[in-house]
């Protein structure tokens, strides 16, 4: 079971640890053949490819940087790569995830990429990890690796993945995006012993991003989307990052300089003045001079969390696995929960029932959701009015010192102010609507409690399991 | 250099990118001229350039998304002409004529 759950990537080509024993050898006729493009490039060589030959990588996470990044890691013959992901192939996941296929949909993601991939290269050797990354199995697992990819998707992983790669000098290339943007960047490379702060050096994910950003201002792909390529550019240059790190020996310590060609100079400073690359893309306008952007980072920090002074009394890898620091509430401090009274909720069903029944009579549906999400499907009779608009306008209304009226669109209400018929809103899954119905009631569209405004429990993913199933929610 | 008669103006651009533009009108980039020195005479820093853009510039009144605590919220990467803050002073940094001002969502989705 554990065997399963934790294989040691140590039986592959690399042999017992794969140190120097066997690695200045003859390429096959195969290897030869397979890697001679990249091979023949300045810089790489027969030496390069033997090194990509005899590194071990993880891969962590096999979503939209993942599978990119899988790719040109196996085609350039990396050796030995483990992937981590617990989750299985969806179809929503097709249009950027480019090493999973239709074929094997719910499959677990990491036989489906793996299967990918021998198909690119039968050379290497796959590791399989289908579960997770957590506090208790990532020490075990990312000490069998040389060098670490962060394809994840959530602040808490990447945290805990920095953190092991520091205690256990690792390199770490990590990448994310969301919606239209992109983000790129090597950390702890090349990787410094936690706690030395006698000079400079490569930062972690904590010296560059010292605090989570509060959940209520995170958005995911699910929710947010993704534009497949922006995500792609980003796992490919992740890859392109692994790739040189490891044929020129960039993430071995300085003490150890690697026998022959040392990297130049340019690389080496490069190194040192860590960098963010940003990558920004626009639907409305062509690519621009602020597409691409390289961001001067600072080095290590001397205040940092899990590298800087004195960071061993506080970051150990017993620590993390008994739960210590406990990086989901790190990551998950407290934002403002809307919890509307029950008497202002009515659940999609109710509401879809009195409806049918003709107990709610004349009303007005308010749909939050962005116009995008709008267009798909709405209830019947719902009138669009985004979020950010509903809030925006409801500020300016303030700022005027104006009354309720006009904070939602002309002819949805105020033609028959007289009426007060009630309000109900719905949203995508049922947080916004509670904050809109709050917003109209400090603006006295409720006209104090004489008008009813309701929020609809779950927002239209309710009503999706509650009343249509066959209702287009994204 | 922008002549404004109301006193020396220094001009600057504000960028906003990894979904913050979404606050700022949905504009990426913006070109402003602002007062040099604040109301006590002392030089413009980016912790005076922050209250601008919240009074001034931000028409979105999710200000929490921006700014928590009179900081910028963490999440938010302050570039100063493409450099990290941090190597800058920070809230302290004394914005000159020019100046590229950037603040980034830090991403996390994959």
């Amino acid at each position: 079971m554990t065997n399963r759950d934790h294989p040691t990537p140590q039986e592959g080509p690399n042999g017992a640890n794969g140190h120097s024993e066997g690695r200045d050898r003859r390429l096959t006729e195969e290897e030869f053949e397979r890697y001679s493009r990249q091979m023949i490039v300045p810089g790489v060589g027969r030496e390069g490819q033997l090194r990509l030959i005899y590194s071990r990588v993880l891969i962590i996470g096999a979503g939209g940087l993942g599978c990119p990044a899988a790719q040109y890691v196996a085609g350039a013959g990396v050796g030995t790569i483990g992937i981590i992901d617990g989750d299985v192939v969806e179809i929503s996941n097709l249009h950027r995830q480019v090493g999973h296929a239709t074929s094997r949909l719910g499959m677990k993601k990491v036989g489906s990429l793996i299967a990918h991939l021998r198909d690119i290269n039968p050379l290497p050797t796959y590791v399989p990890y289908t579960v997770p990354i957590t506090p208790s199995n990532a020490a075990d697992i990312i000490s069998n690796y040389d060098l670490v990819m962060d394809c994840t998707d959530n602040p808490a992983t990447r945290y805990l993945i920095s953190d092991i790669c520091v205690l256990l000098c690792k390199p770490l290339v990590s990448a994310a995006s969301v919606q239209k943007s992109g983000q790129l960047i090597v950390l702890n490379c090349p990787p410094t012993p936690q706690g030395r702060i006698d000079g400079k050096y490569a930062p972690c994910y904590r010296c560059c991003f010292k605090k989570p950003p509060p959940p209520s201002s995170m958005v995911s792909c699910g929710e947010a989307g993704i534009v497949g390529p922006v995500v792609g550019l980003m796992g490919v240059a992740q890859a392109g990052e692994a790739i040189k790190i490891l044929i020129s020996s960039l993430h071995l310590p300085p003490s150890t300089p690697p026998s022959s060609t040392p990297p130049p100079d340019t690389e080496n400073q490069n190194l040192i003045q860590p960098t963010l690359l940003i990558y920004t893309y626009d639907l409305s306008s062509g690519i621009g001079p602020y597409s691409f952007r390289a961001l001067k980072m600072s080095p290590r920090k001397k205040t940092c969390f899990a590298c800087g002074e004195d960071s061993p009394s506080r970051l150990t890898l017993e620590g993390i696995k008994s739960g210590t620091p406990n990086y989901e509430q790190f990551c998950s401090l407290p934002t403002p929960k809307h919890n509307l009274p029950a008497e202002e909720r009515i659940t999609a069903s109710a509401y879809n029932e009195k409806r049918q029944k003709g107990e709610i009579g004349a009303h007005v549906l308010i749909d939050t959701r962005e116009k995008e999400h709008f267009s798909f499907g709405s209830i019947d009779g719902a009138v669009n009015v985004p979020f950010g608009r509903l809030l925006m306008k409801a500020a300016e209304i303030k700022r005027g010192g104006g009354d309720g009226k006009g904070v939602l669109p002309e002819g949805v209400d105020g033609k028959s102010e007289s009426e007060d018929v009630p309000i109900f809103v719905v949203c995508r899954r049922g947080l916004d609507s509670q904050e809109a119905v709050e917003k109209l009631k400090e603006l006295g569209v409720d006209k104090g409690g004489k008008r009813r405004i309701m929020d609809i429990v779950g927002g239209m993913k309710a009503w999706k399991e509650e009343v249509d199933p066959s209702f287009p929610f994204v | 250099m922008a002549d404004v008669a109301t006193g020396p103006q220094i001009p600057i651009s504000v960028d906003f990118s990894g979904g913050l533009e979404m606050l700022f009108s949905n504009q990426k980039r913006h070109a402003l001229s602002i007062a040099a020195n604040d109301r006590d005479g002392k030089p413009l820093t980016i912790a005076f350039l922050i209250d601008h853009l919240c009074k001034n510039l931000m028409k979105d009144p999710r200000s929490d998304l921006f700014v928590l605590d009179g900081h910028i919220r963490p999440g938010i990467l302050v570039l100063i002409n493409d450099a990290d803050w941090e190597l800058e002073g920070e809230e302290e940094y004394e914005i000159k004529p020019g100046d590229n001002i950037l603040f980034v969502s830090t991403l996390h989705g994959g």
